[in-house]
């Protein structure tokens, strides 16, 4: 999974040459082989090295403080999204709708890889939510459409339809 | 200025108060209680937490440290991330464990091992540069972190670092820093473990399934692939030797079809569609075609099934149809039966009987229901306050009624159910009723009605749905619908209404009325089978021989497992009720509301105008069933599925099986010699097959579809790896290679076609033919837990080979999607609404304002939107006029309204706007 996430992130920054990765230990942690120099472990670690590499660098948030918040929710992605048990999926929604309220981005205004990994990572979930929840974390489900229409970003993930727009009709009782 | 909140005794806040001393970054430090709430957006408390000078709240400690490292210094190294990704993802879960053994559980001497395979990386790490920092020369924020991490189980001398002196030289190395000293004094007081207890205990108890050591060495590794053991294989080997069931020839139906003793006798109902409108894909969908690829697949398994469907026909909707074309509710019936028919025969849906409820047998059967109810006493009379329209000169059926929903204030709701909150609404209830058709307030009038007596059925009902639904297969929701309705209790029921188009009332003091639908209409399954056969009770008062299964989307949940089973539950004739409830979730249209007004969306009588044929419209909706979940209709998806699914996959892949019989082994099937490589694929293939037939039993439609297209990968990969047509050109062992991977891939082809009947009837056909497959074989291979045999033997000679499917352009499904209407999500309104929103700092969704109408320039589909409700509730409005025959200039005044909204819709929608008016009679 991890492996073609940073796939799918390489061709957003448009980067030409596609890098060799494998992975490591039981939840196949991502690695980059580097040629001359030591492997990289870690999705985010590979991902903050990609966006450099592509000097994107506004990916990660411009000044310390936006660096930060990027951080943040990179390191949320890693250590509360990956690995969640199920019982912990209402708190994580609840949590980001609540943080979404009042924000276009993770960040703020700003796109960044925050959302692009949190998008990422959020995708599952967001596809088994019956209708009456994404109404429910509203906040979030704004932000995940947002996210998967910013052009080039969604690449290996399926579209989820957010919209309630039915096809049916209700049948008269 | 910045406040960093922290808590004693907690050991994430050991490393942020360390990076502080260390960095001499200024800020404010809060000691509070581990469960204050700092960060307002969290529901558990987190400490550390940082309040940035922006305001914005940093919640985790090494984002924390790293920041206040960067504040004074350069951004942190790759390496260094490396290590704090490592720390937060592989240490942290360790730790915990080690923690919570060592402070709450006194098991000290486990903690060794918990760590040791984190600290063997270390170890290797730190050993290998020889460095005295993680990083190199200089102090990092990693060393920080790792250190205030480890701190806590590592200072404690009870925890021997013998093996790993790198780790011990560093640990202490770091531990010699006078800012790390006197963090460690401020958060664990000079008490050590039992400094943390409190805040341990507050921690949920860590999970066991990181337990496997760390690989320090990465490892290439492939996504999944099933490992096949010897036995599959031989097994697998073993049953493509086996013959096919050349006695089995009963693929013909002979109607009528009858409950068979020693069978298993299937009844399989689709929903009734209503009769005054045309079906739209979600109808199809939702209850036609998953009944029909049910029935198809339950034929192949060998079962004796009989599938009964028709048009619901009587109720004000037709009553009202009738009046705007003019017509009695009669001839509208027959034209919209007709229009039904059409479109199922075009989709291939093989009804057994496709009837309808306006017929003697449904009057019939119904008053005897009704009088078996009325003699077991479960009917009760009750005076019913109604609405009725004076300007309309009649009573209101509910779906004429509009409202504020008394439940959740939605102003739309209809007269019988709110479309927001889904509760069930008595028409009286609703607050400012308006008369749909004529936007007059109705008036209350008593009248006097019949009622199901439900509360008194409750017991016997409940009973009978324990048993069904933990028998059968109901679908999730199915069960979660029913059970909400029980739990809000049930209430009598009315089962009359005044109107004429319905089944009447056969008792004399209800001369005047007729059966409210919902009672009638699932009658109409009992009397459409009558109609098809005499013999009707064989299969619907027969439960102990038959086995029903109903399928409906899952607006029709109730009516089908509390509503009609009380129906004949309380006539106590042994009726068969339902086993099977199947319910689809619903299929949304594209990014754009579906609207018939607007035309917007693909009904049934269209698709075939699409040019696309019905075998790929009934694989794309089937591939999007929405199982389990809401799913979507999307043009650009359809032509991708149909591309890459059906060309480039499974026509592709029997497309070139084929070929390389006709023109390496002149049109005969080749000897096969099964080497290991085949009998695993043999095995693999097989596997997908018990796949498909559980999920099928199961009526896992969509997921039941992902197999079949797997075997087709698993084919192509098989001829990519082996080169027939490479090998064919060889020496005589290479050729004989070519024959077995050519032999074996035909066959699996010949699989496919089986497995495919079911989802595309004529492809399936056509596979056949090509393959001159002999029909037999379809019996043989999905019988029991499903068999791959090699149908065609060496020496069998196969027909003409040609392509099956063909590729949709790109120009042809933007022809297609202008045409219908539907939007494509990736185009201008997303890329409007992102920078609509980044020039806001704010973004609460709200709705949009019903704004007064402004001819803009291009498409504006929030204004497209409330022009369309605008124009249809206009247009409601002059058809009213028209039907009371209203003053001329009355009726042309709110015409040239209508036209004026039309035009304007038109704008909206981005088309030039054309006189809509002199169209002849539009419906």
């Amino acid at each position: 999974m991890a492996l073609r996430e940073l796939a799918s992130l390489e061709k957003y920054l448009g980067l030409k040459k596609p890098n060799k990765y494998s992975t490591q230990g039981d939840k196949k942690v991502p690695v980059l082989q580097n040629n001359n120099a030591p492997p990289l472990v870690g999705l985010v670690t590979i991902a903050c090295h990609l966006v450099k590499e592509a000097k994107r660098s506004e990916l990660l948030g411009c000044g310390a403080e936006a660096r930060a918040v990027v951080q943040q929710w990179l390191e949320y992605r890693v250590t509360k999204l990956d690995g969640h048990a199920k019982e912990d999926i209402k708190t994580i929604l609840k949590d980001l709708n609540l943080y979404l309220q009042d924000k276009v981005y993770l960040a703020g205004n700003q796109f960044t890889l925050a959302d692009v990994l949190m998008y990422y990572g959020i995708h599952s979930i967001i596809l088994d939510l019956a209708v009456q929840e994404k109404e429910q974390y509203m906040n979030v489900t704004r932000w995940f459409d947002h996210i998967q229409h910013h052009p080039g970003v969604r690449h290996h993930l399926p579209p989820v339809a957010v919209l309630r727009n039915r096809l049916y009709t209700s049948r008269h009782h | 200025m910045m406040e960093l909140f922290v808590s004693e005794g907690n050991p994430h806040c050991l490393k942020v108060l360390a990076a502080l001393e260390v960095t001499g970054v200024q800020c404010g430090v809060h000691f509070i209680n581990h469960e204050e709430k700092v960060v307002p957006f969290l529901s558990r408390p987190a400490l550390p937490a940082l309040l940035l000078p922006s305001k914005q709240h940093i919640f985790s400690s090494n984002t924390i440290c790293r920041y206040l490292f960067e504040l004074n210094g350069p951004e942190s190294s790759d390496q260094c991330n490396q290590w704090l990704e490592w720390e937060a993802t592989v240490l942290q879960p360790a730790l915990l464990r080690a923690l919570h053994m060592a402070v709450l559980q006194g098991k000290g001497s486990e903690v060794s091992k918990v760590l040791q395979s984190p600290l063997n990386v270390l170890d290797q790490s730190l050993g290998k540069g020889n460095m005295s920092y993680l990083t190199g020369k200089d102090v990092s924020v990693a060393d920080i972190v790792l250190w205030g991490a480890l701190h806590p189980v590592l200072f404690n001398s009870s925890l021997a670092l013998s093996d790993h002196k790198f780790v011990k030289a560093w640990f202490d190395r770091v531990a010699a820093m006078s800012g790390c000293q006197s963090a460690a004094q401020k958060v664990l007081q000079g008490k050590g473990l039992e400094a943390m207890k409190s805040y341990m205990q507050r921690q949920p108890a860590p999970q066991s399934r990181d337990t496997q050591p760390c690989n320090s060495s990465p490892v290439e590794s492939e996504e999944g692939e099933r490992v096949v053991s010897e036995e599959e294989m031989e097994a697998a080997a073993l049953t493509w030797r086996k013959d096919i069931n050349a006695c089995s020839q009963t693929t013909e139906k002979q109607h009528p079809i009858m409950p068979k003793e020693g069978m298993r006798n299937v009844l399989i109902t689709s929903a009734l569609p209503y009769v005054n409108n045309v079906p739209h894909l979600g109808n199809i969908i939702g209850c036609v075609l998953s009944a029909d690829v049910f029935s198809r697949y339950g034929r192949l398994r060998g079962w004796n099934v009989l599938f009964v469907c028709g048009t619901d026909e009587y109720g004000t909707a037709t009553e009202n149809k009738a009046r705007e074309e003019g017509l009695t509710p009669k001839q509208i019936c027959d034209k919209y039966h007709a229009v039904h028919s059409s479109i199922y025969r075009w989709f291939q849906i093989d009804f057994d009987f496709f009837g309808r409820t306006t017929t003697e047998k449904q009057t019939e059967i119904a008053q005897d229901i009704f009088w078996r109810l009325q003699k077991n006493g479960f009917l009760v009379e009750d005076t019913v306050e109604q609405l009725r329209c004076e300007n309309c000169q009649r009573f209101l059926a509910d779906r004429f009624v509009e409202g504020i929903c008394p439940h959740c204030s939605y102003p739309e709701a209809r007269g019988d159910q709110c479309d927001k909150c889904g509760r069930l609404i008595n028409a009286v209830e609703l607050r400012e009723p308006q008369c749909k058709v004529c936007k007059q307030t109705p008036v209350i009038r008593s009248s006097k009605h019949l009622f199901l007596d439900l509360p008194k059925l409750e017991t016997q009902l409940e009973q009978w749905l324990e048993k069904s639904t933990s028998s059968g297969d109901w679908t999730a929701n199915a069960k979660q619908i029913t059970r909400s309705w029980l739990r809000d209790g049930l209430k009598p029921r009315c089962i009359t209404r005044d109107l004429q188009w319905g089944t009447p009332v056969p008792h004399p003091d209800f001369k005047e009325k007729v059966f409210y639908v919902w009672f009638d209409a699932p009658i109409g399954y009992l009397s459409i089978t009558a109609n098809y056969t005499s013999d009707w009770e064989k299969w619907w008062k027969n439960p102990h021989q038959v086995e029903l299964y109903n399928f409906m989307a899952k607006d029709n949940v109730p009516f089908h497992s509390v509503v009609f089973p009380c129906s004949l539950l309380g006539a106590q004739d042994n009726y068969t009720l339902v086993n099977h409830l199947v319910a689809t979730e619903y299929l949304n249209y594209e990014d754009t509301k579906f609207s018939k007004s607007r035309g917007v969306g693909v009904f049934g009588d269209m698709a075939k105008d699409t040019g696309i044929p019905s075998d790929v419209w009934r694989f794309y909706l089937l591939y999007v069933r929405p199982e389990g979940q809401d799913s979507a209709f999307s043009w650009a998806d359809m032509a991708l599925k149909n591309n890459s699914e059906l060309l480039n996959n499974l026509g592709n892949f029997i497309n070139r099986a084929g070929m390389f019989v006709t023109k390496f082994f002149g049109g005969c099937v080749p000897e096969m010699e099964l080497q290991q490589e085949d009998k695993k694929l043999l095995a693999v293939v097989g596997w997908e097959l018990q796949q498909y037939i559980q999920l099928m039993d199961k009526v896992k439609i969509r997921d039941a579809l992902k197999h079949i297209l797997n075997i087709s990968r698993h084919g192509n990969q098989y001829i990519q790896v082996n080169e027939p047509w490479k090998k064919i050109k060889g020496g005589e062992s290479e050729r004989r290679r070519a024959g077995t991977v050519t032999g074996v891939s035909v066959n699996i082809s010949c699989l496919l076609s089986v497995m495919l009947l079911p989802y595309m009837p004529a492809v399936s056909q056509t596979i056949r033919d090509q393959l001159n497959a002999p029909q037999s074989c379809i019996n043989t291979m999905l019988l029991g837990p499903g068999s791959f045999v090699c149908a065609l033997r060496a020496g069998h000679r196969i027909g003409t080979v040609s392509p099956l499917f063909q590729k949709l352009e790109a120009d042809q499904i933007e022809a297609l999607k202008k045409r219908f209407g539907g939007q494509q999500p990736e185009d201008e309104p997303s890329n409007k609404k992102i920078t609509a929103s980044s020039q806001q700092p704010a973004v609460v969704p709200a709705p949009p304002a019903v704004a007064e109408v402004k001819t803009g320039v291009g498409a504006d589909p929030e204004k497209a939107k409330q022009l369309a409700k605008a124009v249809a509730e206009q247009g409601d409005k002059v058809r009213a006029l028209k039907s009371q025959k209203a003053e001329k200039d009355v009726i042309a005044a709110e015409v040239s309204k209508l036209l004026d909204l039309k035009k304007q819709l038109a704008l909206a929608e981005g088309k030039s706007p054309e006189p809509a008016a002199q169209k002849g009679k539009k419906k």
